[in-house]
């Protein structure tokens, strides 16, 4: 019996025209053809995030961010004007990488009045202009002014730092559409203590990021998450809200906090600490008016989680905190994932003890995911079964990613049927 | 152990500070996944029920200003988190269905 109504076409999925209800081919996750297709047609042209403002609070603060889906290295930094700029992390004299510190393909991050180049001590100011080279009268006929950084747009939303490697692309707020700006008025910047994690995973990126956009498999892989004397009262899951916008996708849930279930569907040490798998039960006061959160309206709102284009997900908690997971393709069946949580600045033990319970929380279900889903790789890879994989209502979300990617794809090769012939 | 480390009123935890007082949860997820489940809920036992207390005494500071023991205290209550997950949910020291997943915190506020 359904927990929640559904909408008049009766059901989700039938909700949003053109989703369709037919079986899913995985082909897109275990194809190294499908990958490098990917590549092209969507991670050098969609907006991708790749920080927060807050990695670069001063004049001169930058971070490098290595794009192996791109075959690339970005340096992003903050200028004199406080403008956040992005380029390639390649000096223009012989194509040395730019920025890094112990180890050319690790990621570093710093504070500089310039870049230096390691290698001949060419240098560029904050805005990417040559401004320096080492013996000049050298060379011929050298124009600094035509040996600047290449620039790649960068453009910030709501704190979040996006690049884009396309030529021209379209603004990022008409990428990123209604449904995501809404949530432009939430204080992200008041949320500003921070666990990040990265892991590399053995699996295609969108494998792992389909466990993280449906929840039907919550009772069943997590079913730790709820306390022995919970679980036999664990129905299976419905979500009362989905939207979809463009290529984005949401969904919400709804339920009372954490806090106020009984004792005994809590775990102890959520009791001990205040806190938990939900978060935090200290509330901070963000103010009433969020817009964007709670798109449907839905009552006993709990969280959201915005899957936003194509490797981003932000996901609100109505307590007052939230995060942020990013999936990057190392290879089509390699993956890196990131996440960060972010919470109010902790002012007491109390306050930081609960936030370790909720993040150490996090990383134990999220191992589940991680160390199940080789498996899922393996398996898809067998091609046992092809292209018919039966999904449910509760999976609205994954077929419609696959169908956007599937779409991004098409439109790509459309336009360059040259370069996808193999 | 030849000098305290934690406050005198926690003196009873004392033989656990050399193992679990540490900084970091890389170091924290380490010890818990090179423990024994003996170990572990030794640790848990005595722990767990002074973590309220333990809490109490830290929150008389400030979080950016914790004296060494009740900072040295912290870290054990965040161990106390880490092993809890083990006692509590999985009775086992790894995630059960984790296989051979890693997943690294690699940014964090201290303490």
């Amino acid at each position: 019996m359904a927990l929640y109504p559904k909408p008049a076409e009766g059901s989700w999925t039938e909700h949003f025209p053109g989703v369709g209800t037919g079986v899913l081919s995985y082909e897109d996750c275990i194809s190294p053809e499908f990958y490098e297709a990917e590549r092209e047609a969507i991670f050098k042209r969609a907006w991708l995030n790749v920080g927060r403002v807050e990695d670069v609070p001063r004049v001169g603060s930058y971070f490098t961010k290595e794009i192996e889906v791109a075959a690339t290295s970005l340096v992003v930094v903050r200028d004199l004007t406080g403008q956040v700029r992005a380029f390639h992390n390649i000096c223009r004299h012989r194509g040395n990488k730019l920025m890094w510190n112990d180890y050319p393909r690790a990621e570093t991050a710093g504070s500089c009045r310039a870049f230096t180049c390691k290698y001949h001590g060419w240098r560029y100011d904050l805005t990417g202009k040559l401004t320096f080279v080492q013996q000049e009268g050298e060379f011929f006929d050298l124009d600094k002014a035509d040996y600047g950084l290449v620039p790649v747009h960068c453009e910030v939303w709501a704190g979040f730092i996006f690049i884009n490697l396309a030529e021209s692309p379209e603004p990022l707020q008409v990428f990123l559409g209604a449904m995501v700006t809404d949530l432009g008025g939430y204080p992200f910047d008041a949320l500003t203590e921070r666990y990040d994690f990265t892991a590399d995973i053995r699996c295609n990126w969108k494998i792992f990021l389909d466990a993280f956009q449906e929840y039907y498999h919550v009772p069943v892989l997590h079913s730790q998450e709820a306390t022995p004397a919970a679980r036999p009262k664990m129905p299976g899951f419905e979500a009362p809200y989905y939207n979809l916008d463009g290529p984005h996708r949401m969904v919400a849930t709804s339920g009372p906090p954490r806090r106020l279930w009984p004792t005994d569907y809590q775990y102890p040490i959520e009791i001990a600490t205040r806190s938990g798998l939900f978060g935090p039960w200290n509330e901070p006061d963000l103010g009433d008016d969020l817009p964007g959160v709670n798109p449907g309206g839905i009552k006993a709102w709990q969280m959201s989680n915005f899957q936003i284009f194509p490797n981003m997900e932000i996901l609100i908690w109505q307590t007052g905190w939230y995060m942020l997971y990013r999936y990057w393709p190392t290879s089509h069946n390699t993956h890196r994932f990131e996440g960060s949580l972010f919470f109010p600045p902790a002012r007491t033990a109390s306050d930081r003890a609960a936030q370790e319970c909720a993040v150490v929380m996090f990383k134990e279900f999220a191992l589940q995911d991680a160390g199940m889903l080789v498996g899922t790789q393996q398996g898809l890879e067998s091609r046992a079964v092809r292209d018919d994989f039966p999904l449910n209502d509760q999976e609205l979300l994954v077929r419609h990613f696959h169908n956007s990617v599937a779409s991004w794809v098409d439109d790509y090769q459309r336009a360059h049927p040259v370069s996808v012939t193999r | 152990m030849t000098e305290a480390v934690l406050p005198a009123d926690f003196s009873d935890l004392e033989p656990f500070a050399a193992t679990w007082c540490l900084a970091t949860e890389a170091e924290r997820y380490a010890r818990r996944m090179a423990s024994t489940m003996a170990e572990l809920e030794a640790f848990y036992q005595a722990g767990f029920p002074r973590i309220g207390e333990a809490l109490g005494y830290c929150d008389k500071f400030p979080l950016d200003g914790l004296p060494d023991d009740a900072h040295h205290l912290l870290q054990l209550v965040h161990s106390l988190i880490m092993v809890a997950m083990c006692v509590e949910i999985w009775h086992q020291p790894n995630v059960i269905d984790g296989a051979d997943a890693v997943l690294d915190r690699v940014a964090e506020p201290l303490p």
